[in-house]
Formats: structure tokens, C-alpha cells, sequence
């Protein structure tokens, strides 16, 4: 394959199981060296399409290509650039870590020598050095979780799929989790999928949120606020005539401002107002002044919000469920 | 083919480092010890016309019967009920490959458990002393046949168990398609009704699939070809319909 092929591209992917739609015209491309991340709610078809992309189940329609060939009609060739490691992160509970791992390497075409010293290399990037003879069924969570991850990296594959890699784990083990990901950053493509929203906003490049089957939104963190909400929110508690006065007057401080949400007046007569602008440069001081010279208004307080993924993804999977909602409704009747 | 070997060696190593096997050898070694010590003891009180180990064969179904569903029914169904069928599957091996390795590592145990009861004849020369207690013909007969029709019933095993994820479920089934290949073959052509001249393809049929019929032939010395075939085939059949088993479920999951 030549340098510049995406190590994977998909092309309006669909799977249906039984009449039912689990992957809906799904499209992405990832770059090589790239760690993507796949967010969704349970059920969004986040498992499916990383077990298509492995060549595990069939898709019903649509291409999917990883390093340049065809999972479809290459599947064993294809399962050779792969790492995978499914959800939960199933693992023989009656063999030791090593054994497993030897035998996964054998399995994976690794030959003896050079497996026994790969084998260390990635025992000690693992930090499993400690339980390499213990019995993984005995291990506690984060260790099974770093044995799992040992295993995908085992043979140095271009390309790893890992599903949940983090679920389950405590927040010191999550870390320990995140680095070892960040650590594969260029060597290796890397598509990961999990419902902690901060531990993908950290390690991933880029991130495809997807909701029933469909790609509801996709590329960086920032992209996403952006698509999202805007360029850049502002929250501020005000009182006084906001119906009438207030968009005049924002109007005159910068024209794309607008108030985005009201809320209700509390008891001291002051209400939350959420205002957004495409201008990326900070308006903050400007705001501040004005209204507060503006004795048509009293202000509280105003904040400059920086949404998180979380709110990105809640407003994203939202938007992912009225845009699917309404066709279907319509059919019904 | 590589992957074969590396699957095979992985699960006969498994195997053997269970304590599962070690409990399941010491109860068959029991019980084959008990059927033999009652061979003996019957031909200790009267002279009799057939040798010690053609009766002791003609109870090979007993231990056939258990011995055949727990050492075949988790190979595949515990491996789907992990989770670990996924994994394995996700590596670059064809599930020709994992379901062959794993049948094969079954029938080498089934073999070396059947093997073990050689002990029992060894035994019965060392302190008879006497050749005449060990005819040597129906003997490798008998041992012979063991290995055949072994082929045959533990690919039915492993067969039950890629259908099924829950084991109790792969282990009946297993049993139970044992007991209709061999009692209920054997129940079918004693049926009065097949004794009609309408019923006789069937009778043929019947006939040519009766295995304590092999059985018998084996422990005279004759090897029958067509007995032979009845059991690769059959094992063949019943490792395609396995390896679809698996495929068929891993495309519907």
C-alpha cells in the first residue's frame, strides 16, 4: 500500500440484523498514525461497526477498507493489520498471562525468537512484568484490561480497534490506560470507543460521534464545540428589560451575538441568558462594560463557557434523535 | 495449516493441565476397572467360549456415553459464552482451523484414555501368565475399532457443542445423539416392522450403520472398509456441519 492510503475508509457502511437497522449509511475515513475516538449512547451501532471493521461480521451493504484492501473479499489478509480487542475484553480465565500472550503471538505469526523478545517488550510497556505468571483469571480489572491491551499491541499491527478499553477501570488505572493509547500516537491507527467523554477528548485526534446507526457529528474536539454551538458561548445573569432592550444593545456591541436561551427570572428578579457569536476572540471585557454602563440592565455576573465533550455529545446525540425521529414519525401515519 | 498445529498443541496442553481431566480420567479408569475386575470374576466361575476382551469391548458404549459429552461439550460453547470465540475468530485463523485443532485435541485425550486401559490387560498377563486370557486378535481388534468409531463420536460432540453456548445444553445433546447412533440404530433394526418386504432398503440401511455389528466384525479381524468409511464419513460430515455451526452463528450474532 502506498504511504498516503487512510489506513481505514469506510463507505456508507449498513448492517441490519433481522430487519433491524444497527448501521445506517456510515461514512469515515481515518488517517494513518490517527487515533480516532467513537462515541455514542448503548446501542448506537459503536460495537457493530468496529466488529464489521474487523472482519468479523458481515456488513449488508457499503465498502470498508483498511490499509487499502477490501475486508470483504481480503478478511484473512485484513486480520493480519488488525489488533482487536472486543467489548469486555474477553480473556481465557484458566492460563497464565504469559502463556496467553505467547500463544496469541504464535496465533498471530510471530515466530518463537522473536515473540519471546517482543513478549518482554510489551510486558514491560504494560507494566505486567509483575503477574506474568499468575492466572489471568485471578488478576484484578485493571490488570485483565492491561493484558487485553498487551495482546492487541503483541504482533505490532498497523492498525487497532479497541471497544470500551477503559470501562470499568478506576480513575488511576484509566490514566495508566490513556498514556499506554497516547504512547501508540503516530506509530500506530488507533479507533477507540468509549462513553468517558474526558478520556477521548484527551487521547483522541479526532472524534466521530454516532447515534442510531448514523454519524451524527464528526472531527476534533474544537471542531465539534464549534459545529455545535457556535463559536463562543456566554453566560451571564441579568436583570432588568431583557425582552425588549437587550439584542438591541448586544446588536450594537458586535452584530453576530445572539441570546441563545432565556431563563426564568429567580427571586432577586435576575435571569440566566446564554448568548453566542461566531467572533473566536474574547468579548468578555466588552460585554461587561457596556451592559454595566447600560442602566436599563443590572448584571450579576458573565462567564465565558467552555463546553465540554459531554455537552457537545448530549447536544449531538439530541440532535441525532430528532433528525432520525421525524421521518419515521411521518411514515407511522 | 500452521495455525492447526499451534491451536492443537494449545488445547492438548489445556488439557492437560486441567484438573477437570485428571478427575474425568481417574472416574473412567474406575469404572473400566470395575467392568473388567466383573469380566474376570464371571471367568473365574465358569468356563467361557469368547476371551476376556471381547466381552470387555462389548461395553465400550458405557463409557462411550460420558466420557464422549465431557471431555467435548466446552470446547467450543464455553469459548462463545467467554466471549474468547470472538477474539480467536478476529486472528488470522480460519474457524476450519480452531473447530480441526480442537477436535483433534478431544479425540487425542479420548485416545489416551482408552489407551490407558491397556494397563488392565497388561495386569491380567503379568499375573495370569496365561496367553490363553489374551487373545491378541480380538484385542487390536477391539482397540482398533475404539479408535475408529472414536473419530466419528467425538466430532457428534463437538458438533453438539458449537450449536449451542451452554454446555449442560451441548453435553445432552451430545448424549443424545450418541444414544440414537448407536442404542437406538441397534433398537430400530430389531423392530419387528423392519422385517417386511416393503421396510428392506431401510433394513439395509439400518444394518450397514449398526455399530455393535462393527464392533463385532473389528474383534473377528475383519476389517471392513465400508465400516470404515461409515465413520470418516460421518466424521466429515459431522465437522462441516460444525465448522457451519460456528460460521452460521458468528454471521447471525
Amino acid at each position: 500500500m502506498s504511504a498516503d492510503t487512510p489506513a481505514i475508509e469506510v463507505h456508507d457502511l449498513v448492517k441490519t440484523y433481522a430487519g433491524i437497522t444497527a448501521v445506517n449509511k456510515v461514512s469515515f475515513t481515518v488517517a494513518k498514525g490517527e487515533i480516532l475516538g467513537f462515541l455514542g449512547p448503548n446501542g448506537a451501532g459503536k460495537s457493530t461497526t468496529m466488529r464489521i471493521l474487523t472482519g468479523y461480521l458481515p456488513a449488508t451493504s457499503g465498502q470498508v477498507n483498511v490499509c487499502g484492501l477490501s475486508v470483504a473479499t481480503h478478511a484473512d489478509e485484513v486480520k493480519k493489520f488488525i489488533g482487536y480487542m472486543p467489548e469486555n475484553n474477553p480473556l481465557p480465565e484458566d492460563m497464565r498471562v504469559s502463556e496467553y500472550l505467547h500463544y496469541r503471538g504464535r496465533l498471530k505469526g510471530l515466530s518463537r525468537g522473536k515473540l519471546s523478545i517482543r513478549l518482554d517488550e510489551v510486558l514491560e510497556l504494560c507494566d505486567l512484568k509483575r503477574v506474568r505468571h499468575r492466572i489471568i483469571g485471578k488478576l484484578s480489572k485493571g490488570f485483565r484490561q492491561r493484558v487485553g491491551i498487551a495482546e492487541v499491541i503483541l504482533a505490532e499491527p498497523p492498525v487497532i480497534i479497541m471497544d470500551e478499553p477503559t470501562i470499568g477501570l478506576d480513575p488511576h488505572q484509566i490514566l495508566i490506560v490513556r498514556d499506554l493509547i497516547a504512547s501508540l500516537r503516530g506509530r500506530m491507527t488507533v479507533i477507540i470507543s468509549s462513553h468517558i467523554l474526558p478520556e477521548i477528548e484527551m487521547t483522541c485526534d479526532r472524534v466521530l460521534i454516532i447515534n442510531q446507526g448514523r454519524v451524527v457529528s464528526q472531527g476534533t474536539p474544537a471542531d465539534l464545540r464549534r459545529e455545535v454551538f457556535g463559536h463562543s458561548r456566554y453566560e451571564l445573569e441579568i436583570a432588568g428589560d431583557t425582552a425588549a432592550a437587550l439584542p438591541g444593545a448586544l446588536t450594537k456591541i458586535e452584530p453576530t451575538i445572539h441570546i441563545a436561551e432565556t431563563g426564568e427570572p429567580d427571586s432577586a428578579g435576575f435571569r440566566k441568558l446564554c448568548l453566542t457569536t461566531v467572533r473566536d476572540d474574547d468579548l468578555g471585557e466588552v460585554l461587561l462594560r457596556t451592559l454595566a454602563a447600560d442602566d436599563r440592565f443590572r448584571l450579576r455576573s458573565l462567564n465565558r463557557m467552555h463546553p465540554s465533550l459531554e455537552d457537545v455529545f448530549l447536544a449531538a446525540t439530541k440532535r441525532g434523535w430528532e433528525a432520525v425521529d421525524e421521518p419515521a414519525a411521518t411514515t407511522v401515519r | 495449516m500452521k495455525h492447526f498445529f499451534i491451536i492443537l498443541s494449545h488445547e492438548i496442553r489445556m488439557l492437560l493441565v486441567s484438573a477437570s481431566t485428571y478427575i474425568a480420567a481417574v472416574l473412567f479408569l474406575g469404572v473400566m476397572g470395575f467392568i473388567f475386575a466383573g469380566v474376570l470374576e464371571s471367568y473365574s466361575k465358569a468356563a467361557q467360549e469368547t476371551s476376556p476382551s471381547t466381552v470387555f469391548f462389548q461395553l465400550f458404549w458405557l463409557p462411550v456415553f460420558f466420557m464422549v459429552p465431557l471431555l467435548t461439550m466446552k470446547c467450543i460453547s464455553e469459548e462463545r459464552r467467554m466471549g474468547t470465540l470472538e477474539t480467536l475468530l478476529t486472528a488470522p485463523v480460519t474457524t476450519a482451523e480452531v473447530v480441526l485443532g480442537k477436535y483433534f485435541a478431544a479425540y487425542f485425550l479420548y485416545l489416551l484414555l482408552w489407551g490407558s486401559t491397556g494397563g488392565f490387560f497388561y495386569i491380567l498377563y503379568r499375573f495370569a501368565g496365561d496367553m490363553r486370557f489374551l487373545d491378541f486378535g480380538p484385542l487390536m481388534g477391539g482397540y482398533l475399532f475404539i479408535a475408529v468409531s472414536g473419530l466419528f463420536f467425538v466430532a457428534l460432540g463437538v458438533f453438539a457443542s458449537s450449536l449451542s453456548r451452554n454446555q449442560a445444553v451441548a453435553g445432552i445433546l451430545s448424549f443424545t445423539l450418541l444414544f440414537a447412533l448407536i442404542i437406538g440404530l441397534n433398537y430400530v433394526g430389531t423392530l419387528e416392522m423392519m422385517n417386511l418386504d416393503s421396510m428392506k432398503p431401510a433394513r439395509a440401511v439400518v444394518d450397514y450403520a449398526r455399530t455393535f455389528r462393527h464392533l463385532d466384525d473389528f474383534s473377528h479381524g475383519v476389517v471392513d472398509t465400508r465400516q470404515v468409511l461409515f465413520y470418516l464419513s460421518g466424521t466429515a460430515l459431522a465437522l462441516i456441519f460444525s465448522i457451519l455451526g460456528v460460521e452460521a452463528k458468528r454471521l447471525h450474532s
